[in-house]
């Protein structure tokens, strides 16, 4: 057969350059740098969001594009935490950046192991086995006391100077700060590149369609698990950064809060769309920091209305709303 | 190999299956040979769909064998039996949805050209992926809706789309599992259309109730009843025979 001109064809150029970068793709990253220069004494704030965002991006791959539903992903990020946690804590390793490697490949077995047994599963099912896998992982961590602290969990977590050069300060955690944005860049780079892959493109296959991924003879529980390893590195290294930046590590990384806070703000910001973990996590920290300031009692209160607004009215979260708009303004037909 | 003149591309010995007491198909013996066009006809309930199943590997026989280039293949997964050339389209859209047209179709080609695991290169940048592709949509007439969404299409396309994954799948058999179920028959031109420019090296088995497609397209028909092979034969064989008359109009009228 010929070879088509595929110039000719809109649908295919779009197809062909849709990884390219887009013109607003920087904005999140100088916002980030601003936060840096503006809010130098919140920066511990700007840290742990800057975590939730690099969490919320690992289970945007598992969840918005393969379509596994999860309440249990905390688990690796516990895992992470208490892996860097329990080797730096005991002497046996201080090094920052090998220490998130090390954290990632055992998050990763972590994941690869759960996810053959549990992808065997879909639905509802699969939602209570991943709860129940974080639940046995964090009475597991409170059992282990010799090793993990318990309850209390492990309130020194000594990490060496990045390079050899620079110190982490609890007071003033600026390099805390770039350090965790550099880690979060390159785990974008990594989801980014997946997302926009053949690969990418046949986990949402599995989403949108398992039974006729089986009929074209794809290799479904397989893709499942390998893209439920790669997230769980990932959700692994933003635990171990918790870490290290906090320098304790407690149950609270391994707890059903962590793991339906970071499922809320991605649904808050449009899972499936990469960027609605960055806008989910912004969002939903400033509104509860600001909401547990103006009531302190009663601020999950608001939390919980808006989480029903946006269930009920806008299914794709904040991006999608966002989307909705600009495809108005483009005046295209607006798919729902 | 000189036997290849008389072996079958794709060949059913005996096969049947049963549900507890329900034979659903039984002592079935059919053969597809290269370039076929043949057609499965029967009422509702003669076990049609049920062979299709057996024939993909969906279902597993519980007597006789599936033989593929006389190898044999009954106890072959679905998805191996795919890279071994045997694809289908299914009786209700099984379509990936929320995808652009394109995408629907470069997902089974990457699987066939070996793309689909690599992650660490845009997808876009599989040129020979999206060229298949587009070849698939410009036979089928699709080229120009390429970029729309699955919903935002007629149903007689969307069925197009369902025969273009099977195709994307580079088959030496095609299974077509009533192709033009549901479009309108102000439509259903667009689906006879299609079939007619399939690929020649292509066997071609279409189960169908439009009996004006079925005639058609078909060179050999067999006909299905409770499960048995009823009636073998050419198009004017099959229209002749008063038995298949009896039994299979009769069954569809009494269908209404």
């Amino acid at each position: 057969m010929n070879a088509p001109d595929l110039n000719a064809s809109a649908a295919a150029q779009t197809f062909i350059h849709r990884h390219r970068l887009r013109w607003w793709e920087p904005i999140p990253w100088i916002l980030a740098i601003g936060f840096f220069y503006l809010f130098p004494r919140h920066l511990g704030f700007g840290n742990e969001m800057l975590v939730m965002v690099l969490f919320a991006l690992s289970l945007d791959l598992v969840l918005g594009y393969a379509g596994i539903v999860t309440l249990g992903h905390a688990a690796f990020f516990g895992v992470g935490a208490y892996t860097v946690g329990m080797l730096a804590h005991h002497g046996v390793w201080t090094e920052p950046i090998s220490g998130l490697l090390i954290a990632a490949v055992v998050a990763a077995v972590f994941g690869l192991v759960s996810g053959l047994v549990l992808l065997r599963t879909t639905g509802l099912t699969l939602l209570m086995l991943t709860l129940c896998f974080m639940l046995l992982l964090e009475e597991a961590a409170n059992l282990a006391q010799k090793w993990t602290g318990g309850y209390d969990g492990l309130d020194t977590v000594p990490i060496d100077a990045i390079f050899g050069r620079f110190e982490f300060n609890p007071l003033i955690p600026s390099v805390q700060y770039i350090y965790i944005l550099c880690v979060l860049f390159v785990g974008f780079l990594i989801v980014r590149t997946i997302v926009y892959s053949p690969f990418g493109e046949s986990l949402t296959g599995i989403r949108e369609n398992t039974l006729r991924m089986h009929a074209v003879g794809a290799p479904v529980r397989q893709r499942l698990v390998v893209c439920y390893g790669i997230s769980a590195a990932i959700a692994g290294v933003a635990g171990a950064i918790w870490a290290q930046s906090n320098a304790y590590v407690n149950m609270s990384t391994l707890s059903l809060d962590r793991a339906s806070t970071v499922l809320i703000l991605l649904v808050l910001g449009g899972y499936g769309r990469l960027y609605g973990a960055f806008i989910g996590a912004v969002a939903y920290m400033v509104l509860s920091h600001y909401l547990a300031k103006i009531y302190p009692t009663a601020w999950q209160l608001g939390l919980g209305l808006m989480l029903v607004i946006i269930a009920l009215g806008a299914r794709n979260g904040i991006l999608g709303v966002a989307e909705t708009i600009a495809a108005k303004f483009r005046r295209k037909p607006v798919s729902s | 190999m000189s036997v290849q003149g008389q072996q079958a591309l794709l060949e059913a010995r005996g096969i049947g299956k049963r549900f507890g007491a329900l034979a659903a198909a039984s002592d079935i013996n059919f053969r597809l040979d290269t370039g076929a066009r043949q057609a499965l006809i029967g009422p509702n309930g003669a076990g049609k769909t049920t062979f299709i199943n057996l024939l993909t590997g969906v279902l597993a026989p519980t007597e006789g064998k599936v033989l593929l280039n006389g190898d044999d293949i009954t106890g072959m997964a679905q998805s191996l039996r795919v890279k071994r050339g045997i694809a289908r389209t299914f009786q209700i859209n099984r379509l990936f949805r929320g995808l652009s047209v394109l995408e629907n179709v470069y997902i089974p080609v990457s699987e066939q050209l070996g793309a689909a695991p690599r992650m660490f290169r845009p997808a876009g940048l599989r040129k020979d992926v999206i060229d298949a592709a587009m070849n698939l949509l410009e036979m089928l007439k699709l080229q120009d809706v390429a970029g729309n969404k699955i919903s935002e299409l007629p149903y007689g396309r969307q069925r197009l789309v369902e025969i273009a994954i099977a195709l994307g799948l580079a088959p030496k058999v095609l299974l077509l599992d009533e192709p033009a179920a549901g479009v309108p028959s102000a439509e259903t031109h667009i689906i006879l259309d299609a079939i007619a420019r399939l690929p020649k090296d292509i066997a071609v088995l279409i189960i169908e109730h439009d009996m004006d497609l079925v005639f058609r397209f078909a060179e050999r028909i067999t006909v299905l009843v409770g499960g048995r092979i009823f009636a073998e034969g050419t198009p004017k064989e099959i229209g002749t025979n008063p038995d298949v008359r009896a039994v299979y109009l009769g069954q569809a009228a009494s269908h209404g």
